[in-house]
């Protein structure tokens, strides 16, 4: 099946990739390896999952104020993952993407989408991201 | 002003600082940009190359602080990282990193708990902060205003001296919008320390996104409590703020929290919901301890003067390591009161300018630790994967000395 989504691009890219989706919020400090892209927040659902190269659908962040620096440095190692979905403007997510573009011209893409839209998301969907906002969504089940 | 910082006539550090303040206003949708009087900088610190990066970067385009601004806990204690396992290349880089914000003009407080330094900020200013559990105790407690500031923003704030008009530096976004009821909380439990832990995990957890009103708090809750409520709070949650009824300034009354209209939802909080939320911050369920350790966020001096009583005449098990963190002031003044003395004779230590969770400084054996902090709680199972145990102040010391955990818990059995 396939939908489309209307979202706010908050950092526009354009790019292909698998859904990787929770309903519980994260704290990239503590709960996201930078260096493997492994999600190590032992109390989160997507504890042992490896975001890197995914596409990374959190509600918001939680909990510390260095999630922007986790996001950053993972970038930096390419461990990231390819693009981010949020429900409503996460400002730490957006602000590691903007630092990415300023030190190393590589934005990861954020996408900031409407609650009810979010909800229709599953693991495993593919997704591709266009620059106006909208999002083409093929659902494996 | 911001045009012509945006431009470069203020140099290219600050360039720098205000592209990425004005794009963040974008993305935020801001209507506009407000002045700060202060900022409170967590980008000290060290999570690797990017941040080193970013930081020696700013340097070199002649970037400073253009209003009064301290530091948060750094990647290393400067001068005492060489009694721990720290790798002495990361030891180099964090220190690099502490150096780039002094740099900049930054006042060298490395402290999580900015709240009880002299740069403490007041009622009602406008500030831009770092560091979760500092944001909530400026808003909730002191009635500053910060929105919760991710790193790398915060200094970007402080170079400028501008931020985007959001979230809880607009008055209407300060109201509270979930209610939450104590019902059946025994006044006892109230009057202990690790009620509030255990209270503010909680709370971060039902929160949300929401701003949280407590209300039928029958105890008024001492400076730690607060902290150790707020920093709760934050790990668990996403809480930028809160107001507690009767006590915060902007919560005199429940209509006062709620800003006079109603509370869209109230929720009880129940003694069965805070046993459970006392027993989730606890990971090993076994007697086997290695370490013990306080101070998360900063240990303050009422803290060392509570602690040392506690201490007097007893020694730390040889099996089990005792460490407190705190900052360089706190352990002045507690060397001025006698308490380093005590707790040296214990046998316990004191870890400066950073803590357990920003240093990789723990020895591999540790694998099961003890915690009065929520916080450390928190988040030391998936940041150093070891099993935690959290416990009150003196089942802490209790079970240091006795080389294996042991916990009163009769306040938290129904």
């Amino acid at each position: 099946m396939v939908e489309l989504i209307q979202a706010k691009a908050l950092i526009p890219g354009e790019l292909q990739g698998k859904l990787i989706i929770s309903d519980e919020p994260l704290s990239f400090w503590g709960g996201y390896d930078p260096a493997t892209g492994e999600i190590t927040d032992r109390r989160h659902p997507l504890s042992g999952v490896n975001a890197a190269g995914m596409i990374l659908a959190v509600p918001f962040t939680r909990g510390s104020s260095t999630t922007t620096a986790v996001l950053l440095e993972a970038q930096r190692v390419g461990k990231a993952p390819k693009a981010l979905l949020t429900r409503g403007v996460d400002p730490f997510l957006s602000l590691a993407s903007v630092v990415a573009d300023e030190l190393y011209e590589q934005p990861i893409p954020v996408y900031a989408l409407q609650e009810n839209d979010y909800l229709r998301l599953t693991s495993g969907d593919l997704i591709k991201l266009y620059p106006d906002g909208s999002l083409k969504v093929t659902s494996v089940g | 002003m911001d045009q012509a910082k945006l431009d470069g006539a203020y140099g290219a550090g600050v360039e720098m600082a205000m592209r990425i303040i004005v794009r963040m206003a974008r993305i935020l949708d801001a209507e506009k940009l407000i002045d700060i009087e202060g900022a409170h900088i967590d980008s000290s610190l060290y999570m690797g190359d990017a941040t080193l990066e970013f930081a020696e970067r700013l340097v070199e385009l002649g970037a400073k602080v253009s209003v009064p601004s301290t530091l948060n806990v750094s990647g290393v204690d400067e001068h005492g990282w060489q009694s721990w396992p720290v790798d002495p290349l990361w030891a180099e880089k964090a220190r690099r990193q502490m150096v780039a914000y002094e740099r900049m003009g930054c006042n060298p407080i490395w402290t999580c708990a900015p709240y009880q330094s002299e740069f403490k900020p007041v009622f009602g200013q406008q500030i831009a902060w770092g560091e979760s559990n500092a944001i909530v105790y400026a808003n909730s407690v002191i009635g500053a205003r910060t929105e919760r500031y991710p790193d790398l923003l915060d200094i970007c704030a402080a170079i400028t001296g501008r931020v985007p008009a959001f979230g809880l530096h607009l008055t209407e976004n300060r109201i509270g919008q979930l209610h939450l009821r104590l019902k059946d909380v025994p006044v006892e439990l109230q009057a202990e320390d690790s009620f509030y832990p255990v209270l503010g995990h909680h709370i971060g957890k039902i929160a949300g996104e929401s701003l949280p009103v407590i209300d039928g708090l029958k105890h008024v809750p001492k400076e730690d409590q607060l902290k150790a409520l707020g920093a709760a709070m934050a790990s668990s949650g996403t809480v930028g703020m809160f107001h507690l009824v009767g006590i915060t300034p902007e919560a005199t009354t429940l209509a006062h929290a709620l800003g006079g209209g109603d509370a869209p939802t109230t929720i009880d909080i129940t003694r069965e919901d805070l046993t459970l939320a006392w027993k989730e911050l606890s990971t090993a369920d076994g007697e086997d301890l290695d370490m013990v350790v306080l101070g998360s966020p900063h240990f303050s001096i009422a803290e060392f003067k509570q602690l040392v009583p506690l201490l007097m005449g007893k020694k730390c098990h040889p099996d089990v390591r005792f460490l407190i963190t705190s900052s360089r002031a706190m352990r002045a003044l507690a060397e001025g009161s006698g308490a380093l003395d005590v707790i040296d004779e214990f046998g316990g230590t004191i870890t400066v300018d950073t803590c357990i969770l920003t240093t990789p400084m723990l020895p591999p054996e540790i694998k099961v630790l003890m915690t009065n902090s929520a916080k450390y709680a928190y988040y030391a199972p998936g940041m150093l994967n070891t099993q935690v145990v959290f416990g009150s102040l003196e089942d802490c010391v209790a079970s240091a000395v006795e080389g294996r955990v042991g916990r009163d818990v009769s306040l938290w059995s129904n």
